[in-house]
């Protein structure tokens, strides 16, 4: 990307060194799709949604780089056609799927499939930085490997824009699996937990699962042969392929009946929190309804317990939780950092945005 | 060196001794020359320096009190595990420690049930796999040196191996490291969920090259055997032919679980070296590699091998069985000492680029070799676009040398030019930090160095490896190898 060339970078530019120099704050904001995410977002509105399209895109080098205002539904069509997808299945939040690109690297939010195949740093290979000196930085590449330097570009994956201006990634494509079969279980949350490790153990084209109300849902995905034999192997409780496509595209999304009561209910104090932690951790114990992702690593809780009480559990497991959805997020979203960590995040604040002016408070308030 | 400089050194050392003594057993603590020239130097032999002190601690407690006790007397570290690496990350610094993390090597935990292994630094990363093996389970991530390097070395140079293409590097591969900041605190990155609260700091701590952190345990994914793996063995008449293969066999939805290219000259030398029966006729030879169920290989090598044909492969053989297997890939690795053999020096290269101009830089390495006057034998990851041409030269040959260097900074210079990166996987250490200038600007360099910062305040940990400056002479992106004699030169290679 160049920075001369490009006249809606070179109005970004001009935008930020104003804001700088001001120390005006800015709310970085493409489809507003997760605009839900995180603390409260503050400031100026700065729109990326012009810098959009695709830069580049070669098939067969499993990379396109991409501008980040570029809507997410546009980048997955063009991947379609040539028979390839973003293989973590990044989720489209809201109606009218506005998500962008730069949002979905700076969420770092992935789908059902993140258990099997890896999140959004997983295929992050270089990213275009606009920081808070109103320096436009260019880090990692468009190639599988490369070690040059430290890897900036996949610190901005879930960083929520605190570091700067996603302009640019260049992000790993790969070919969409040739086969894929729904398989259903009854199972006890227990049963399916142990089951889900079992599993994952062994080599098995196992891409995602969902438990919910007692009942399992495992997606095989890969080559004919290797779904076909794990359908013999583990029993052939095949769900209809559209059944299967809606329910995983509707987990994915938060447009499952689990998560849309929530959202739907924000007003009434209903809470949805995140808790991700290892897939071996035993049955949390919570008050309220539960959902388990990404072979027991990630479980949705729509709770009313106290934010202290959900934390402890998490961190009981050997993992955090986030606050997902509520209308309340006074407790705070995000679990709090040890002392070690907190210094870190607090100095590399500084270190890309000394001015403090990207989306001040969104990750952590006093970031 | 002057002798005001001697002094000085001589004073700083019996003080931080003296410091380090408090903490660290006699035998732990190592300063006379004697002791320390083992410790000189990494797989890059081409850059040397003498530590002052090197420090062997045994426990986390004692790592935690050397960086406090260096950190309070400003004092540089440099960790260090085999010292297998090849860029220079582990030189020492003159006036600093060097922290060799050689007796941190338990395992603390293999969990068959969430696929993961705890096990410390040292830990090498072959014993990994060897210890997992019992659950049908292994780490996936294979640089050729995994014989020896450790785990804590590939967690600080993001190592890649022959199947990252399909499996990732070790970025890919790690969930959790815990270790000490330059303070001597303890600090864990990453956690054994999927994800932390937070920026993702592991991401940044895995392949800065000692420069974040000091890491004193890892825990890794591990992958589920698959149940065969079979190779296929490609030849074809032209240069070009082969590298469209690799685009082709991509560009049909196909991610082998190796991809590997090798030209005539190195197919010829690293024959002689293992007797593989490689095809001496071909320009350029693949090896394919599918790995899964059974069933699942069959039909993906039937698709590879149509793939290979249709793009002109003159000759293709596929392994029988894993002997056939692993003779295939016994010249691939062997390549170094291979090429040892048949030129009395060589230089390494190791740049990345996209996998669709493999035949277009193949063929202006070719010109280059008419340009320099000089041969050069190429072996690449071709799945990855990762590039390890091998000069070859008589060192005591200053104007070979010269002609050698020049043919090197083309090919990275190259590189760079196709849209590809200086380093693939090796690191910049010392050796690429002018290539570091060359592919970063100023303000990009400025950044990472205020990354450094954050993490490391006092900029103690590994100081010099990224101020181009100080090492204006050192030639980016080569390996220099005197007669063919690496250290561990038994060893396989990339």
């Amino acid at each position: 990307m160049s920075a001369v060339s490009d006249p809606a970078l070179v109005r970004l530019l001009d935008r930020v060194k104003e804001a700088s120099s001001n120390s005006v704050a800015l709310n970085i904001c493409g489809g507003g799709s997760k605009a839900f995410y995180g603390e409260a977002a503050s400031g100026e509105s700065l729109d990326i949604r012009e810098l959009r399209g695709i830069s580049s895109y070669e098939p067969t080098e499993l990379v396109v780089t991409v501008r980040a205002g570029t809507p997410l539904i546009e980048l997955e069509s063009a991947l379609l056609e040539q028979g390839q997808c973003l293989a973590f299945e990044p989720p489209h939040f809201g109606v009218d799927s506005a998500g962008t690109v730069g949002g979905m690297v700076a969420a770092g939010l992935a789908g059902p499939a993140r258990v099997s195949v890896g999140s959004v740093r997983d295929f992050v290979l270089g990213a275009t930085l606009l920081n808070g000196r109103g320096e436009i930085l260019t880090f990692g590449g468009q190639v599988m490997k490369n070690v040059a330097g430290y890897d900036v570009s996949r610190l901005l994956v879930g960083s929520l824009g605190i570091l700067g201006v996603i302009c640019e990634v260049s992000l790993k494509v790969l070919p969409i699996a040739p086969a894929t079969r729904t398989l259903c279980f009854q199972l006890t949350e227990r049963e399916a937990l142990r089951q889900l490790n079992e599993w994952f153990a062994k080599p098995l084209p196992i891409n995602a699962s969902v438990w919910y109300d007692g009942c399992l849902f495992v997606r095989l995905m890969g080559a004919s042969a290797a779904v076909t034999a794990a359908v013999t192997k583990l029993g052939d409780q095949s769900i209809d392929a559209t059944s299967a496509s809606k329910l995983w595209r509707d987990l994915r999304d938060h447009r499952h009946e689990f998560f849309s009561s929530v959202t739907a209910n924000l007003f009434h104090g209903e809470t949805l929190w995140q808790l991700s932690v290892p897939t071996t951790a035993k049955s949390l114990r919570l008050p309220g309804r539960q959902l388990i992702e990404w072979g027991g690593a990630q479980r949705w809780w729509r709770t009313g317990a106290a934010s202290v009480e959900v934390r402890d559990a998490a961190a009981r497991a050997g993992g955090h939780a986030t606050l997902f959805y509520a209308r309340d997020k006074s407790a705070g979203v995000f679990s709090p950092l040890t002392p070690p960590l907190d210094r870190i995040h607090r100095e590399l604040k500084k270190a890309f945005d000394p001015q403090r002016i990207f989306n001040r408070g969104r990750l952590y308030p006093y970031l | 060196m002057n002798s005001d400089k001697q002094i000085e050194r001589a004073t700083r050392q019996s003080e931080v001794r003296a410091a380090l003594a408090a903490i660290l057993p006699p035998e732990s603590l190592l300063s006379r020359s004697e002791d320390t020239t083992p410790y000189e130097c990494d797989g890059l032999t081409a850059y040397r320096e003498s530590p002052m002190i090197v420090a062997l601690p045994e426990t986390e407690a004692q790592v935690a009190a050397v960086l406090k006790t260096c950190h309070a007397l400003n004092v540089p570290v440099v960790a260090r595990g085999a010292g297998t690496g090849l860029s220079g990350g582990a030189l020492p610094h003159r006036m600093g420690v060097t922290l060799s993390l050689a007796k941190f090597t338990k395992i603390l935990e293999i969990d068959p049930l969430s696929h993961t292994a705890t096990v410390q630094c040292g830990m090498r990363n072959l014993a990994i796999s060897e210890a997992a093996a019992v659950h049908r389970l292994y780490y996936a991530p294979d640089p050729s040196s995994q014989i020896a390097c450790t785990i804590g070395g590939n967690v600080a140079e993001n190592s890649g191996g022959v199947h990252c293409l399909k499996y990732g590097l070790t970025f890919h591969n790690v969930l959790r490291v815990r270790g000490f900041t330059a303070a001597g605190e303890a600090v864990e990155f990453g956690s054994r969920a999927l994800d932390t609260a937070g920026l993702d700091l592991l991401s940044i701590v895995i392949g800065s090259e000692g420069m974040l952190a000091v890491i004193t345990e890892v825990t890794v994914n591990l992958t589920p055997l698959p149940e065969v793996a079979r190779c296929i063995m490609a030849s074809f008449n032209t240069v070009e032919d082969a590298g469209s293969a690799v685009a082709n066999v991509i560009a049909a939805g196909i991610i082998p679980a190796g991809l590997e290219l090798m030209d005539k000259r190195m197919t010829a030398a690293v024959e002689d070296f293992v007797h593989a029966g490689y095809d001496l006729t071909a320009a350029a030879i693949l090896l394919c590699e599918s790995d899964g169920t059974r069933d699942e290989v069959e039909e993906e090598i039937v698709r590879m091998t149509e793939v290979l044909r249709a793009s002109g492969a003159s000759r293709i053989e596929i392994s029988r069985d894993e002997t056939q297997r692993l003779k295939f890939w016994s010249g691939r690795k062997n390549a170094f000492p291979a090429s040892g053999r048949i030129s009395p020096d060589y230089m390494c290269m190791d740049s990345t680029i996209p996998r669709k101009r493999l035949a277009e830089m193949l063929r202006a390495i070719e010109a280059m070799e008419i340009n320099y006057g000089l041969r050069c034998v190429n072996v690449f990851h071709a799945g990855d676009g990762n590039l390890h041409p091998l000069i070859l030269f008589d060192a005591n040959d200053a104007e070979q040398l010269a002609r050698c260097e020049k043919f090197g900074a083309d090919i990275l210079e190259t590189s760079v030019r196709f849209g590809g990166t200086i380093t693939g996987e090796h690191g910049v250490g010392v050796e690429k930090l002018n290539s570091m200038c060359v592919q970063f600007s100023r303000e990009e360099r400025e950044q990472m160095e205020a990354v450094k910062r954050a993490f490391d305040p006092q900029t103690i940990l590994n100081p010099g490896k990224v101020i181009p400056t100080l090492h204006r002479c050192a030639e980016y992106g080569k390996m220099h190898v005197r007669k063919g004699v690496l250290p561990f030169a038994d060893l396989p290679r990339f």
